[in-house]
């Protein structure tokens, strides 16, 4: 990682050599301010309980106070680690001031969103009880000071060597963390956009602050040391999710999500890896979901077989493969769009055919625009899917079972994605990426090398259709358009790749969870899905073209300053020299 | 030099590129015995790189031949890299956002064969393979002296050593007979001669070399035998001696005299100038508008050309 490792203690000495007393008093200032902002939310905001969450009550916060206290008191104890309290100083391994820019931004928007939102809600600021005033202001403040504050970025220091089984400790308290902030925004009210909106707006803050503060560095460092425990740690967190939701509903957007991100990365082997994009990557998991529930024993299957789960996911798979190889060959031998195009057509043409398949217009196989319904449970060793299951004294209902098979569906793509990308032929696929030219004259078959990577991502989409098709237990041809409103579709899987982060297996995950959550969440941007996708899109290009979770190599790439491996000053200069001499 | 008894690495027979109605390169033949250094060089457009392309299956001649010891090619980029011929390109073309190493290990593809399958299940065979192309990688990073550098990526390197790691990635496929593209186009003197003692050395490890270069003091300091190619013609093929020599190589990079040339007059003018000139140095008096002149002159005289 970056770690610096002849300064900490120079800055650290620098940092001790007493600040200015202006910076002292406006890091105690920013404290206060946060102290105020504490004790404001355990005010009264409004009168009326009408507002979702309630904030009527003196003495206990609620709802979207809830949010503006955790950011207020982050913001307090950041600025005491700033005041170089003893004990908090590693809160800010990379400077303190623009971590407490963003957590003081953070309060003052949750905050003023708040009491914005009772107003605009409930009519008025009438409804405004003196707490929400009192908020409004106070939350102000730390704003103010921390924009007065001197910047005081630094590398990376090293931090405090800790026993291993703290560090361990500490990466499980990590995910422990992140499992709640994801519960919580999973369990917010789908009824009222506000609280979901607060959240959106603290955890986007928060997280940016914790960037700043070099507190995700530090983390992705211990992650990168243990990588095991981390992995293990995920898995726990992501088989726990299910026993912590009190609502069926939550669990059916832990299973979408898991399905949609699990198909992301899927796609991410052929755009991320292979540079092959594909604009039709939906019809390979409609391939898939089609197939399983033809072979599904559903009463209205055309095809009167019923095989057992696995097979019928393996028929998924492999007819997908077959669909890829035949889409693939052909077109994989041309460079550039052409292949863009081609999956654009498929992807229609699939859905078409399944529409017209219908026994009028063509031959009777999918039942056109009625689809297959009723496919039947799913029963693996006598365990049916859709009855309910106690595990430990907790109910598991239906979604909390097919979120558990997803989750296994998704550590399977995991698997494969990294270990056929940290290999020869993921090499390859990156070399054919970089430059094709190069890339065959190193021996390596373009053709073939691209046409495994595009069968690959069209067979483990198929798998995951053969999923979905019993966890919807129906499938119609309308899922499976180019873009849509409703998830899947391959402009939403393309967007999660390329908004997560081409080429990782963090990003695609992350990406589709936000694509499909969000909307889910904010009704009222279902109509503007497609705008507000562009939208995000044109602005992450602008900002942080290599997406959310960057890959190493992209954060290089786009980023010239700062690169952890730029040469040294004698190498750059021997290059340009020879490089003027070229040019003369 | 008397390798001629061995059979050739590389032979090309007739080797002629047409685009359209252009035609690139004629009727080319040439050998590469092994062991051998040998320098292609021709004036700019003469079809040095364009023969290069014919030779790796870039480009499909449209007509010839050309075979690695003894069996003919197939037009195919990749399966003239398995055959054991290898290239750098003239202007750099490395895969710059893997890491120098890895760069090295796709150089490997040809010569390891772990498929998808075994990647994804890791077996013992994998790993071993993985590890033998990792010390083989190393290896040639070592000799190219660039294993201080295997974590960087590609793109960071200074200029002469992303020309090495494009040699050392040539290698990796452990060819019998490397392709040189302008190896030392836009180096300074040292670099230069670094990279001449490098082809020495992968010359002495066993492997042919065919070199494409405009520096003729590195030509013919390395090759033991030069072609020279003229308007995708071969016009000359010997050693650095006779090449040097010969008054049709100096005519088509220098032009040829021109009998009773209206340029004559100004050369003579030039001579005038420079005698001047030297007469106003010696003197101490050189003033800025002669000099401008004579300046004129020359450009004048080499534009004549």
């Amino acid at each position: 990682m970056t770690t610096d490792k002849t300064q900490p203690t120079a800055v650290r000495k620098a940092e001790a050599g007493a600040p200015a007393p202006r910076t002292t008093l406006l890091r105690a200032l920013t404290a206060a301010g946060g102290a105020a902002a504490v004790v404001s939310t355990f005010l009264a905001w409004t009168w009326t309980a009408e507002f979702p969450g309630d904030l009527t009550v003196y003495g206990y916060p609620g709802g979207l106070q809830l949010l503006t206290l955790v950011l207020a008191i982050a913001t307090g104890v950041f600025a005491l680690a700033a005041l170089d309290l003893k004990g908090l100083r590693w809160l800010t391994p990379s400077g303190s001031t623009q971590a407490l820019r963003m957590l003081a931004l953070g309060t003052f928007a949750v905050t003023w969103f708040t009491v914005i939102a009772i107003a605009v809600d409930l009519d008025g600021l009438v409804n405004l009880e003196p707490g929400g005033w009192i908020a409004a202001v106070v939350t102000a403040v730390p704003v103010a000071t921390t924009f007065l504050l001197p910047d005081d970025s630094r590398p990376l220091c090293r931090p405090k060597e800790l026993p291993s089984w703290a560090e361990i400790l500490i990466i499980a308290g990590v995910f422990a963390v992140g499992l709640y902030v994801v519960n919580y925004g999973i369990q917010t009210d789908a009824d009222h956009p506000e609280p979901f909106l607060g959240y959106l707006i603290a955890v986007g803050f928060a997280a940016v602050a914790l960037v700043k503060a070099g507190l995700i560095s530090r983390i992705s460092e211990l992650t990168s040391n243990y990588r095991s425990v981390t992995l293990v740690a995920a898995l726990i967190t992501a088989i726990v999710f299910p026993f912590f939701q009190d609502k069926s509903s939550f669990t059916e957007l832990g299973v979408n999500i898991a399905i949609f991100a699990t198909v992301a990365l899927g796609l991410n082997i052929v755009v991320g890896l292979a540079g092959l994009l594909d604009l039709g990557y939906v019809a390979f998991l409609g391939v898939g979901a089609y197939t399983a529930a033809l072979v599904s024993g559903s009463t209205a299957s055309t095809i009167d077989v019923r095989f057992p789960f696995w097979a019928a996911v393996i028929t998924g798979g492999v007819v997908s493969l077959i669909f890829g190889v035949v889409i693939g060959a052909p077109t994989l031998r041309l460079r550039g769009d052409y292949l863009a195009i081609v999956t654009l057509g498929f992807g229609e043409i699939f859905r078409l055919a399944m529409l017209n398949l219908d026994g009028t217009s063509g031959p009777s196989v999918t039942n056109g625009p009625d689809g297959i319904p009723n496919i039947p449970p799913l029963e693996i060793f006598g365990f049916n899917f859709n009855d309910d299951h106690s595990v430990g004294g907790v109910t598991l209902d239906s979604n909390g079972n097919y979120y558990l098979l997803m989750l296994l569906v998704t550590v399977v793509v995991v698997l494969i994605f990294s270990r056929a990308g940290n290999s020869r032929i993921g090499r390859a696929w990156v070399a054919i990426r970089e430059d094709e030219t190069a890339a065959t004259a190193m021996g390596i078959n373009g053709f073939r090398v691209k046409l495994i990577a595009f069968a690959l991502g069209a067979t483990l989409a198929g798998v995951a259709g053969a999923v979905w098709a019993h966890f919807q237990s129906t499938v119609v041809p309308e899922q499976y358009v180019f873009a849509g409103p409703v998830p899947p579709n391959s402009t939403f899987l393309v967007a999660a790749v390329i908004l997560g982060g081409m080429g990782t297996i963090g990003g695609p995950l992350l990406g589709a969870t936000l694509l499909y959550l969000i909307p889910k969440k904010l009704e009222f941007l279902q109509d503007y899905q497609l705008l507000a996708f562009g939208i995000a899109l044109i602005l992450l290009m602008r900002f942080r073209p290599e997406g959310i979770v960057p890959n190493r190599r992209q954060q290089l790439e786009y980023h010239e300053t700062g690169q952890l491996d730029v040469p040294g000053a004698t190498g750059l200069k021997d290059s340009a020299v020879g490089v003027t001499k070229a040019e003369a | 030099m008397t390798t001629t008894t061995t059979s050739p690495v590389l032979t090309a027979t007739g080797v002629t590129m047409r685009f359209g109605g252009l035609t690139a390169v004629q009727a080319v033949d040439l050998d590469v015995h092994p062991g051998e250094i040998v320098g292609l060089i021709g004036p700019n457009g003469a079809g040095k790189t364009t023969f290069f392309n014919c030779l790796t299956g870039l480009y499909v001649p449209t007509e010839g031949s050309v075979a690695y010891r003894g069996t003919v090619l197939p037009p195919k980029p990749h399966l003239v890299t398995q055959a054991g011929i290898a290239r750098t390109f003239q202007n750099i073309r490395l895969f710059a956002n893997m890491t120098v190493l890895e760069n090295v290990l796709v150089g490997r593809h040809t010569r390891t064969k772990e498929g998808l399958w075994s990647a994804l299940l890791r077996g013992p065979g994998f790993k071993r393979a993985e590890a033998a192309s990792k010390a083989r990688a190393m290896e040639l990073l070592e000799f190219t002296g660039l294993a201080d550098k295997a974590d960087h990526l590609s793109r960071n390197l200074p200029y002469g050593e992303q020309r090495k790691l494009e040699i050392a990635r040539a290698l990796a496929s452990d060819p019998g007979l490397l392709l040189l593209d302008e190896p030392t186009a836009g180096m300074n003197p040292q670099e230069t001669r670094a990279t001449e003692e490098l082809v020495f050395a992968i010359r002495d490890l066993g492997t042919a070399v065919l070199v494409i270069e405009h520096d003729m003091r590195f030509i013919f300091n390395l090759c033991d035998r030069v072609a020279v190619l003229v308007q995708g013609q071969k016009l000359v093929e010997g050693t650095s001696e006779v090449v040097q020599s010969d008054e049709r190589v100096i005519a088509a990079y220098l032009g040829t005299p021109f009998e009773g040339a209206p340029g004559a007059e100004e050369a003579a003018e030039v001579e005038a100038a420079e005698a001047g000139a030297t007469a106003g140095a010696t003197g101490g008096t050189t003033t800025g508008a002669t000099d401008e002149a004579q300046r004129g002159t020359t450009a004048r005289t080499e534009d004549g050309q």
